[in-house]
C-alpha cells in the first residue's frame, strides 16, 4: 500500500489476543492518535453516492 | 525456419506418435508479425505448425490448469517457473507432463518494433541476434538486444529449470543485471509522488482484464472482480477501483510471479503493471529469499513459517 503512495503510519497492523485487553486499548490509541496526525484520508476515496447523483 | 522450431517439431512428434503424451502445447505464427499464438498439437501430423522464434511470449503454463491429459509443452526459463508454482498448487501433476524446454534469448517486445517503423508491418524475419521488419515501402532491421521485451531483458533465468526433453543448447545466464532499479526509482519518490505516478500509470487502464487472462498465476473460477456477490470491487474506470483491480490482482501474485511479462504484452494500451508485481517480488527476494518457481522441493515464501521471518511491522 505504502508502495502505490499510501501514507505510512495509515495502515497499520497488530497481533492482539482477546486476553490482552490493557494492550488492545494501547494499541487502538496510538493507531487513533497517529492516523489523526495524518490527517483525513485523500486516496482510495470516491464520493458518497448522493453527491454523485 | 530456425533449427529450435525443426528439434521441437521432432521432439513433438516422437512424443505423439509413441503415445508418450495426448498432446503438445507450444506455438504457431499468429495472422498477423509477431503474434504468434498458442497451438495444441494432438497428432503427428500436425507437427508442422509449430514454430520457434522471438515471438513466443505468451506463458504456456496458463493452458495447463487442471488439465487431466499427458501433455507435452514447450517451456521457456519463464514458463518453466510457472509450471514449476502450477505443480507446486496441485494445479497438474509432474507425471502428467513432458517439459520440452527451450533455452531462450528473450522475446522482443512488437511495440517497441511498431514504434519505429513508419507503416504497418507485414513481414517480420530475424537472425540470432537481428530482427528485420518489412513493411509497404521500407524496411528496418533491429539488434535483437535493442528491442527485447523489458523483463527479457532483465531475466536471470533464460533456462527452463524443470525439463525432459531439451531443444537446444543451454545459454548463458545474464550475469549482475540490476533487476529492481524501476522499482527502486519509486520507492524513493515521497508518497504524494508516488500516488501520482500509478495514477498516471492506470489512467489509461480500460479494464478489459487482459492482463489477467493473460497471467498463469490467475486460474481463479471466479475472479473476484468478476464476483458480484459480495461485490469486493466497482466494474466501472473510477480511478479507485482501477487501482483496487491492479493493486489486489498483483498481491495474487505476491511469491509466485516470476516476471515472465505476459501481463504487461497482453496489455492493449501498453501499461506497465509488472511494477506493482516487480515490488513484490523484490520484497521477497529481499525479506525471504525467494524467487518463484525455482525448485520443486521448497515451499513458497507465503506458505510456510520460518521463526526469523521479518515481523518489525507487526507492533
Amino acid at each position: 500500500m505504502e508502495h502505490m503512495g499510501v501514507e505510512p503510519g495509515r495502515l497499520q497492523f497488530s497481533w492482539i489476543s482477546s486476553a490482552e485487553s490493557t494492550k488492545f486499548v494501547t494499541v487502538a490509541t496510538q493507531v487513533t492518535e497517529a492516523v489523526r496526525a495524518l490527517g483525513p484520508n485523500r486516496r482510495f476515496m470516491q464520493p458518497p453516492l448522493a453527491e454523485v447523483a | 525456419m530456425t533449427s529450435t522450431t525443426a528439434i521441437l517439431r521432432e521432439i513433438a512428434a516422437r512424443l505423439l506418435s509413441s503415445g508418450a503424451v495426448e498432446m503438445v502445447i507450444g506455438f504457431r505464427p499468429g495472422t498477423i508479425p509477431m503474434m504468434n499464438e498458442p497451438c495444441f498439437v494432438r497428432t503427428p501430423a500436425e507437427v508442422g505448425h509449430l514454430v520457434w522464434d522471438s515471438h513466443c511470449g505468451i506463458n504456456l503454463a496458463n493452458y495447463l490448469t487442471d488439465r487431466k491429459e499427458k501433455i507435452g509443452i514447450v517451456a521457456k526459463g519463464c514458463d518453466s517457473r510457472n509450471i514449476v508454482t502450477h505443480i507446486l498448487e496441485n494445479k497438474i501433476r509432474r507425471e502428467q507432463l513432458v517439459v520440452i524446454g527451450v533455452p531462450c534469448r528473450g522475446m522482443v517486445d512488437k511495440r517497441k518494433i511498431a514504434m519505429k517503423c513508419p507503416g504497418e508491418i507485414t513481414r517480420v524475419s530475424e537472425t540470432a541476434s537481428a530482427i528485420t521488419a518489412e513493411g509497404e515501402g521500407f524496411s528496418r532491421t533491429f539488434e535483437k538486444a535493442d528491442v527485447l521485451q523489458h523483463n527479457c531483458s532483465l531475466c536471470i533465468h533464460r533456462n527452463p529449470v524443470i525439463y525432459d526433453e531439451l531443444a537446444g543448447d543451454l545459454v548463458e545466464e545474464q550475469q549482475g543485471v540490476d533487476r529492481y532499479a524501476d522499482v527502486r526509482a519509486v520507492e524513493a519518490m515521497t508518497p504524494e509522488q508516488r500516488w501520482k505516478y500509478f495514477e498516471d500509470l492506470l489512467a489509461p487502464c480500460i479494464r478489459c482484464y487482459a492482463c489477467r487472462n493473460a497471467c498463469p498465476l490467475c486460474y481463479c473460477p471466479t475472479c473476484f472482480v468478476d464476483e458480484s456477490r459480495p461485490q469486493w470491487v466497482g466494474k466501472g474506470q473510477d480511478p479507485v477501483d482501477v487501482r483496487t483491480f491492479h493493486f489486489l490482482r498483483a498481491y495474487h501474485c505476491a511469491g509466485r510471479c516470476t516476471d515472465c511479462g505476459a501481463c504487461e504484452r497482453a496489455c492493449p494500451v501498453g501499461i506497465n503493471m509488472r511494477l506493482f508485481t516487480k515490488k513484490l517480488e523484490k520484497d521477497c527476494l529481499e525479506l525471504f529469499g525467494w524467487e518463484a518457481g525455482l525448485s520443486l522441493e521448497a515451499r513458497p515464501a507465503l506458505d510456510q513459517y520460518r521463526p526469523n521471518d521479518p515481523n518489525d511491522f507487526i507492533r
